[in-house]
């Protein structure tokens, strides 16, 4: 069992599709890495310099990761991580208008 | 004859030409309208604006229009008061009320960003205009919309009391009650906007809308004799007309119609609500989302978008914030009301008692020139003040039960 991966849709042309993927456990940011390495260029949509981008949310078992211990939450297997490009209050971004 | 570049991302710099698109593809970031200055630096001067009509179209050059629109309700250029009764109350020299309970459309400042919005849909050639609100906002649509001609689309939380609904209703949009909270209606929202070509003003044509707030602004240089301000307090919901308003002041510095801007930029929020101030308080720019609680309904946005770049207009400015209790809102809404004759919405009793914390602890200045946005007409939100005002005196028609009680009022006053 691994962490089950969100991805909206925006990115899921670097996913080949996949709404869902696999990552492996450790810290979000650690995940972050490591899915990049899988699917090469996702990692820098999503962070910079280590750091998740001010406009993604990234929620951990539908918790805020901002609430928990942002980069450094930790991720075992069975949790389910959502990566959620959010803006204008919290509104959610499914593709291009 | 618009003087818009284009369009460029807040975060990475990105740049995309003028269409009605929001997000940065790259890095999720708002995108922001870019403007060639150099070219308006050429053109507009304190003379051609001051000849201009007074609304928001006076300032064109500086506004994401082609042009200024021909089937608009007039809208803008609301008074700068000079509060003399409320200065002295509070204890400084000299304030101003940017007063937007008057002279818009539908008494808000919502009029200025939704007229911008509604004639960039038009270049854009939608013939539809949408938005999800709770108030202001869906009343300005409507109106708005009603006269330039667009069907409209308003969605609202099923639960809104009927004084905002019939607010609406009464331009005939298609009124869209939802069964579910004023989150609820934004998620839905954004599914049709990405499913329908509407010009949804606060979702994809955001940048544009914004913009409109950046008029109070320049207004406020104008008024005050083509000078910045020491201070202004602005009241805080997702924090854009705050981050707008400090635009204008630096805009008006870099094409020349002023000369410096030494501004300090103070939030205003409702303590039931108040990310943006926590935030500002606590010198991080991390925004906590949190669940609204306060009467001030028109800045309950507990996830503000611009929460962020509200917190950086404060540290670049010198600026702070302070948050006030419902009680304490109901009470500066009456402080303003008595002492100046305007009845502002319960944003303006934020803004106001913010204000006075501000000058207590010294933040503000006694001899700092002062200027509150008071964004809305107090008429709206009238069921804030139930229970709060004084009672009217009941008298029988005839002169001496009137007598016996001006007797009565003379004795409490004298």
């Amino acid at each position: 069992m691994a962490v089950k991966v969100k991805i909206p849709v925006p990115l899921q042309r670097l996913t080949q599709g996949k709404e869902e993927v696999e990552g492996e456990a450790g810290t979000v940011i650690s995940l972050i890495e490591s899915l990049d390495k899988k699917y090469p260029g996702i990692g820098e949509r999503i962070s910079e310099g280590g750091k998740i981008r001010r406009f993604v949310n990234i929620y951990v078992n539908e918790e805020d990761i901002r609430f928990l211990d942002n980069e450094q939450t930790p991720v075992k297997d069975g949790d389910v991580v959502s990566i959620v490009p959010a803006i204008a209050g919290g509104l959610i971004l499914r593709g291009r208008t | 004859m618009g003087f818009i570049k284009g369009l460029k991302c807040r975060e990475c710099g990105r740049e995309y030409e003028i269409n009605p698109v929001y997000v940065c593809e790259f890095c999720f970031g708002p995108l922001e309208v870019i403007y060639d200055y150099e070219g308006i630096r050429g053109v507009l001067t304190r003379e051609k604006i001051e000849s201009r009509p007074r609304n928001i179209w006076r300032y064109r050059e500086l506004l994401p229009v082609e042009g200024e629109p021909d089937n608009a309700l007039d809208t803008g250029f609301t008074p700068l008061v000079r509060a003399d009764n409320l200065a002295r109350a509070i204890g400084v020299k000299e304030l101003y009320i940017k007063d937007d309970t008057v002279a818009h459309p539908t008494l808000s400042f919502k009029d200025r960003v939704v007229a911008v919005a509604l004639a960039r849909a038009e270049e854009f050639g939608f013939d539809t205009v949408a938005c999800a609100s709770t108030g202001n906002l869906a009343h300005s649509v409507s109106a708005h919309g009603a006269k330039a001609g667009f069907k409209r689309f308003i969605f609202i939380p099923a639960s809104l009391e009927k004084s905002k609904i019939i607010a609406s209703l009464v331009y005939e949009p298609n009124l869209i009650a939802v069964n579910g909270n004023y989150d609820d209606v934004n998620r839905l929202c954004s599914e049709i906007a990405n499913k329908y070509n509407w010009a949804f003003v606060n979702i994809n044509i955001r940048p544009f809308y914004a913009e409109g707030s950046k008029t109070q602004g320049f207004e406020i240089i104008e008024q005050l004799g083509w000078r910045a301000p020491d201070v202004v307090v602005v009241p805080c919901a997702s924090g854009s007309l705050m981050t707008k308003i400090w635009k204008s002041f630096k805009e008006m510095k870099e094409v020349g119609l002023i000369e410096e801007v030494h501004t300090r930029v103070y939030a205003a929020q409702a303590t039931g609500c108040s990310p943006i101030v926590t935030a500002i308080k606590q010198g991080i720019d991390v925004i906590r989302p949190v669940k609204p609680n306060t009467i001030a309904k028109s800045l309950a946005i507990g996830n503000p978008a611009d929460g962020y770049y509200a917190t950086k207009v404060v540290s670049e400015s010198g600026g702070y914030g302070e948050d006030v209790s419902d009680e304490e809102i109901v009470e500066a809404i009456k402080l303003l009301a008595r002492t100046e004759g305007i009845f502002a919405e319960t944003a303006g009793g934020v803004t106001l008692g913010s204000a006075i914390k501000l000058i207590r602890a010294g933040h503000i200045k006694e001899d700092d020139t002062i200027v509150l946005c008071i964004t809305g007409n107090g008429l709206k939100t009238q069921e804030a003040l139930s229970g709060h005002t004084p009672e009217p005196h009941h008298i029988e028609p005839n002169l001496d039960s009137f007598e016996k009680v001006l007797r009565q009022i003379e004795g409490g006053s004298g």
